[in-house]
């Protein structure tokens, strides 16, 4: 499952890395827009298995920044 | 008066500060990021700076661009606008070391404002009523028991490590107290590393209302009446306005008096000089210091509106050393004025939306004022605050401004980003927004798709 910047931004914190196993909810990245730290969470519980996306990188709304496993 | 000015700020406050010194004669320097390059108020400015790439650290934060910038150009003044380097006083105190006027107050006085819990006893200690709390940290279950009691309920319980709202908890009896607690000291071990806990009394529906101060070098300390900023989101003003509704037609007198003369209480116990403004939770008849913001705020232009004071204009005067003629039976309220912050974000979950503006038509017409930072064909970053313009409406009453800003708001278009004009048009049509009823809380209950 492709999970979805939603909003334009940069990415300021990635919280999981790839093997990891998330719960619904829980947090993947934290994305940075005009002055407000945005969490972007897992929306089901899965394994990572992809990270798409690194701190400081710009992103826009839509842009792929983790994929899951379920 | 100095004949030079550099404008540390972007945006909207950065034209208007240029505009307003302009118009006194004298020369505008802008200083700009990579993300700024083609906007209004560098284009708009006699000399602009390139300070850096767009992150603010990078750039408008960048107090050593910001004095080099100064320098290179002989800027004889700064002014910092509101945010950025603006509450900085180790910015402020570079300045004034490097012969530079910063307009603004003293930098010992800002010091002062910054640590909220040394402002809260200051002001305190000048009989300004601040909200009753505990007396610093509570150590145990036990203790927070007993400073409730005293307080009264319902209480807020805040971590002593932190800030925005993280682990806040409101307990509304002895009963409901012991999981507040338990669960903010918890939340605040794992988010600040300590568990460290204070309580203050809580206010349901409290009105954010706040007196706008200013002051000379020579003693001189006027308060230029009141605002209502009830409107929030975030803990983000959305709308503003002067007078607040709940002063209207000399309704609730004694409290408005009370109030200003405690922000002129507090001002002079900061030893203010300059713009500034004394921020209060207004709730059951009572009012209660927040703190005092050391900077022009972003909604001065309801106060500039109502009263004629040029605040701007006055600011670098004072900072310039003159004396303030108005005399405070002077300052009069005429008309009401509304300001709107029309930002770049999804007006429903008040999502940051950066994008194109590829239609920008700002609304004309007698009682309408737009401060805005962009210009159509302009591109909106994620670097900076959503803040896209202010639409600023006057009338004869509230009731006039209301009806003018309604038609304001419907001609105002913006294409290319999502915007909270429509949140904006759902406020004004709103019946507790047009009769007055506001509180910090209206946007949850209010103004609904």
């Amino acid at each position: 499952m492709d999970v979805p910047a939603h909003i334009t931004g940069t990415v300021w914190k990635v919280e999981v890395s790839v093997g990891q196993v998330v719960t619904a909810g829980e947090v993947l990245v934290i994305l940075e827009s005009m002055k407000m730290e945005m969490p972007v969470e897992a929306p089901e519980a899965g394994t990572v298995k992809e990270i798409r996306c690194q701190p400081s990188q710009a992103v826009n709304e839509g842009d792929v920044l983790v994929v899951l496993a379920p | 008066m100095f004949r030079s000015l550099l404008i540390a700020n972007r945006g909207e406050i950065a034209r208007r500060i240029g505009a307003v010194a302009r118009s006194m004669g004298l020369r505008t320097i802008a200083v700009y990021s990579d993300a700024d390059a083609q906007a209004p108020f560098v284009r708009e400015a006699d000399q602009a700076v390139r300070l850096g790439p767009p992150p603010p650290k990078d750039s408008y934060l960048d107090v050593q661009a910001l004095l080099r910038a100064a320098k290179e150009t002989g800027a004889e003044a700064v002014h910092p606008g509101y945010g950025f380097v603006s509450e900085n006083a180790e910015f402020a105190q570079a300045c004034t070391e490097a012969g530079i006027v910063f307009v603004g107050p003293p930098p010992a006085s800002m010091a002062r404002m910054k640590d909220k819990a040394q402002a809260r006893a200051l002001a305190a200690g000048a009989g300004v009523p601040v909200v009753p709390g505990s007396d610093g940290v509570v150590a145990d279950l036990r203790g927070a028991s007993e400073a409730a009691e005293r307080i009264g309920f319902p209480v807020l319980v805040k971590a002593a490590g932190g800030g925005g709202g993280i682990g806040m908890a409101v307990a509304g009896s002895q009963a409901e107290l012991e999981k507040a607690f338990r669960a903010c000291a918890d939340r605040a071990r794992s988010a600040f590393g300590r568990d460290a806990v204070y309580l203050e009394r809580y206010f349901p529906a409290p009105r954010h209302i706040e007196v706008q101060i200013l002051g000379d070098t020579h003693g001189t300390l006027l308060q230029v009446l009141e605002r209502e900023c009830s409107i929030q989101r975030r803990h983000q003003k959305v709308v503003e306005e002067a007078g607040s509704p709940l002063f209207l037609d000399g309704r609730n007198a004694g409290l408005l008096e009370r109030m200003s003369q405690a922000a002129l209480a507090a001002a002079r116990a900061f030893g203010y000089a300059n713009a500034g403004t004394v921020e209060f939770l207004v709730a059951d008849g009572e009012f209660f210091f927040i703190e005092m913001n050391a900077r022009l705020q972003v909604e001065h232009p309801v106060t500039e509106l109502t009263t004629g004071v040029d605040l701007i204009g006055w600011q670098l005067r004072i900072a310039a050393g003159e004396r303030l003629t108005p005399k405070q039976q002077d300052i009069h309220r005429r008309g009401h004025a509304l300001e709107f912050r029309i930002y770049a974000e999804d007006p429903v979950r008040f999502l940051p939306s950066p994008g194109p503006l590829n239609v920008f038509r700002p609304p004309e017409g007698d009682g309408i004022r737009v401060d805005a930072g962009y210009a159509e064909g302009g591109v909106v970053t994620p670097y900076y605050d959503p803040l896209l313009a202010k639409l600023i409406v006057s009338g004869k009453s509230r009731e006039e401004a209301i009806q003018r800003a309604e038609g304001a708001l419907e001609r105002f278009e913006i294409q290319g980003l999502k915007n909270n004009i429509p949140l904006h048009l759902r406020i004004v049509r709103d019946r507790a927004f047009q009769d007055g009823a506001l509180d910090t809380h209206f946007l949850e209950h209010h103004a609904k798709p």
